[in-house]
C-alpha cells in the first residue's frame, strides 16, 4: 500500500474518531431520554411524580422566560464567586508560596472553611451578612475558593530546581522569577484546580440558595427547584434541574476549553500523541 | 594553546551539608584564563559541588573561592557565567527561541534588541529552523544544544558544564564535543566540565582534575599537551590513547585506594 493511501486512510479514521467523540454520546442520551419517555407512557405514571421528557421540554418552553431570568441570577452569583475565588485563591497562594510562615499561620484557616459543610456555615453568613446576594456569594466563594488556593501554592513551589539556579544565577529579581518561571509552572495545577472549581462555584450557588429559602424575583435556579417542589410542579422542577445540568456542563466546557488554550501547545495533559 | 592567566582560585575548599555529609574536603586550585579543564571522577565525588560552588549557587563551608578576585556568592560579583546543567533544563512553555533569550530578558533587554544575537547564537548551534519549536518537540541532542546556546548568548567568561552530554548517545555526544571545542577555541572561553568519562574528558581538555570521593578533594592534576584544534582523528592518535591510558590509571587507582578506606 503507497504511503499516501495510508495516510488518507489515517485521516479519515480520525475525522471517524472525532465525530464518534460527539455522535455517541448524543446517541446515549437519545435513547435513555426515548426508554424514559417509553417507560412513563407505557406505564401512565402521573407527571407529579416523573414527568416524560416531553413534558418537561414543554415546561421549559412555557416557563421559559421566567426560568431563564433565573438562570442569569445563578449564572451571575457562579461567575461572580469563581472570579473572587480566583483572585483569592491565586492572591493567597502567592503569599503561601513567598512565604512558609504566613502559610503556616494561615492554612489552618482555611482547612476550616473548607471541611466545615457549607450548608452549616450558610445560615450564619446569612445572619450576618444583610444582602442576600452578598450572603449568597460569600457562601458560593467559600466552597470554590480552596481547590485555587490550594493548587496555586503548589504549583508556584513545583518550579524546577535547576531552572531555579539558573534564575538565581541571572540574577533575576522575584518580580521576574515569578512571573517567567513561577507563573508558566503553575498554571497547569492552577488549570486542574479552575475546572474543580468551576463546578464547586456553581453547586455553592445552589446549595447557598436553598439554605437561603429566598423568593421572588431575583432569585435563582435553586429557588425555582424549591418552589416547583413546595407546589408540587414536578416538570418545571425537572426543568430547573436540567438548566443547572446544562450550566454546570458549559462550565465544564469552557474551563475545558480554556485549559487547552493556555497548555495545549506545551503541556502533557493537553498534548494530542500521535498513533 | 592559548595565553594563560589566573581567573579562578580555590583555596583550602570544604563543602559540608546540613546532614553532616562531607562532599569537598580541603580542595585547592588554580584555574587560567582561556583554560578547557574537566573535573573527572567516580559518582559522589563532589564534582557537581564544587561546580555549584564556583557559580555561586553553593556556599562554601570554609575556605575561599576567588574569580578574578572576587568571591562569586559577593553581591558585587558581576561576571557573567554560563551554566550547562546535565538535563537541558529548558524552560517546557517556551519556544526555543525564547529559552535562548531568557538571560537577556532577565538582563532587561528587549526581544527587538536581542533578535539578532539569538538569531547569530541559533545559527551557531545550527537550531535556526527550529526557533519557534518547543522543547517537546526536539531530541535530547537538540535540547542540549538550546541549553548551550542560552550559555553562550550572555557571551560568558566562564562556561561550568555539569555532565553535559552523559545522558546522551555516543554519536550526539561526539558531535556536542566537537561543537563545544569549536566555541572554545574561537573565544577567549574558560571552561570548566564535569564528566566521569576518561575518553571525553581527555578529547577535550588542557588539563583533567582528578577527584576521590568521601570527601571529595583532588587526586592528580594532568595536564594535556597535545595541540589543538583536536578533531575525530584524534580519537584514534597514539597520543590520545596514552593519554586515556594515564588519566584511566590515576582514576582506577583513586577508586581502589578508595574501596580499601
Amino acid at each position: 500500500m503507497s504511503s499516501e493511501n495510508q495516510t488518507s486512510i489515517e485521516g479519515k479514521s480520525e475525522r471517524w474518531e472525532k465525530r464518534l467523540r460527539w455522535i455517541m454520546p448524543l446517541m446515549a442520551i437519545s435513547l435513555a431520554l426515548l426508554i424514559w419517555e417509553l417507560l412513563v407512557r407505557y406505564y401512565e405514571i402521573p407527571h407529579y411524580l416523573i414527568p416524560a421528557p416531553s413534558k418537561i421540554s414543554q415546561t421549559l418552553w412555557v416557563d421559559g422566560p421566567s426560568l431563564l431570568n433565573s438562570m442569569l441570577f445563578t449564572i451571575k452569583l457562579t461567575v461572580f464567586s469563581l472570579l473572587l475565588a480566583i483572585v483569592g485563591g491565586v492572591l493567597l497562594g502567592m503569599i503561601f508560596a513567598l512565604s512558609r510562615t504566613i502559610e503556616m499561620s494561615l492554612f489552618p484557616f482555611a482547612v476550616v472553611l473548607q471541611v466545615t459543610p457549607i450548608i452549616a456555615i450558610a445560615p450564619l453568613i446569612l445572619i450576618y451578612v444583610q444582602s442576600t446576594f452578598a450572603a449568597l456569594l460569600i457562601c458560593a466563594w467559600i466552597v470554590a475558593f480552596f481547590p485555587i488556593l490550594s493548587n496555586t501554592a503548589i504549583g508556584l513551589r513545583s518550579a524546577d530546581h535547576n531552572l531555579r539556579d539558573l534564575f538565581t544565577l541571572y540574577k533575576a529579581t522575584p518580580w521576574q522569577k515569578l512571573r517567567y518561571l513561577m507563573f508558566p509552572t503553575a498554571l497547569p495545577y492552577f488549570m486542574a484546580a479552575l475546572k474543580i472549581a468551576g463546578g464547586l462555584s456553581l453547586i455553592g450557588a445552589v446549595v447557598a440558595e436553598f439554605v437561603a429559602g429566598t423568593a421572588g424575583q431575583n432569585t435563582g435556579l435553586a429557588s425555582r427547584i424549591l418552589e416547583s417542589s413546595f407546589r408540587f410542579e414536578i416538570p418545571r422542577m425537572f426543568a430547573a434541574l436540567f438548566l443547572v445540568s446544562i450550566l454546570g456542563i458549559m462550565i465544564f466546557l469552557i474551563t475545558s476549553l480554556l485549559s487547552h488554550l493556555v497548555l495545549g501547545h506545551w503541556h502533557e495533559s493537553e498534548i494530542k500523541r500521535e498513533k | 594553546m592559548k595565553k594563560l592567566n589566573s581567573i579562578i582560585s580555590l583555596k583550602e575548599v570544604k563543602k559540608s551539608f546540613e546532614n553532616g555529609t562531607l562532599a569537598v574536603n580541603g580542595m585547592s586550585i588554580e584555574v587560567s584564563k582561556g583554560e578547557f579543564i574537566s573535573f573527572l571522577g567516580p559518582s559522589g565525588c563532589g564534582k557537581s559541588t564544587v561546580l555549584k560552588m564556583i557559580s555561586g549557587l553553593l556556599r562554601p563551608s570554609s575556605g575561599q573561592i576567588n574569580i578574578e578576585g572576587i568571591r562569586p556568592d559577593d553581591k558585587n560579583f558581576a561576571q557573567e557565567i554560563g551554566f550547562v546543567f546535565q538535563d537541558a533544563t529548558l524552560m517546557p512553555w517556551a519556544t526555543v527561541e525564547d529559552n535562548v533569550f531568557l538571560p537577556l530578558r532577565l538582563k532587561g533587554i528587549s526581544r527587538k534588541n536581542a533578535s539578532e544575537e539569538i538569531e547569530m547564537i541559533l545559527n551557531k548551534v545550527g537550531l535556526k529552523e527550529f526557533h519557534k519549536s518547543y522543547p517537546r518537540e526536539l531530541s535530547g541532542g537538540m535540547k542540549m544544544r538550546v541549553s548551550i546556546a542560552r550559555a553562550l548568548i550572555m557571551r560568558p567568561k566562564l562556561l561550568l558544564m555539569d555532565e553535559p552530554f552523559a545522558a546522551l548517545d555516543e554519536m550526539t555526544r561526539f558531535k556536542l564535543n566537537n561543537d563545544v571545542l569549536s566555541f572554545w577555541e574561537n573565544s577567549d572561553l574558560t571552561v570548566i566540565f564535569v564528566t566521569h568519562s576518561v575518553f571525553e574528558s581527555v578529547y577535550l581538555s588542557s588539563r583533567v582534575i582528578v577527584m576521590a570521593p568521601r570527601p571529595g578533594r583532588v587526586v592528580a592534576d594532568i595536564s594535556l599537551n597535545d595541540n589543538y584544534p583536536r578533531s575525530d582523528e584524534y580519537r584514534t592518535t597514539s597520543a590520545y590513547a596514552k593519554n586515556c591510558r594515564m588519566v584511566s590509571n590515576h582514576l582506577k587507582e583513586t577508586i581502589e585506594t578508595n574501596q580499601g578506606n
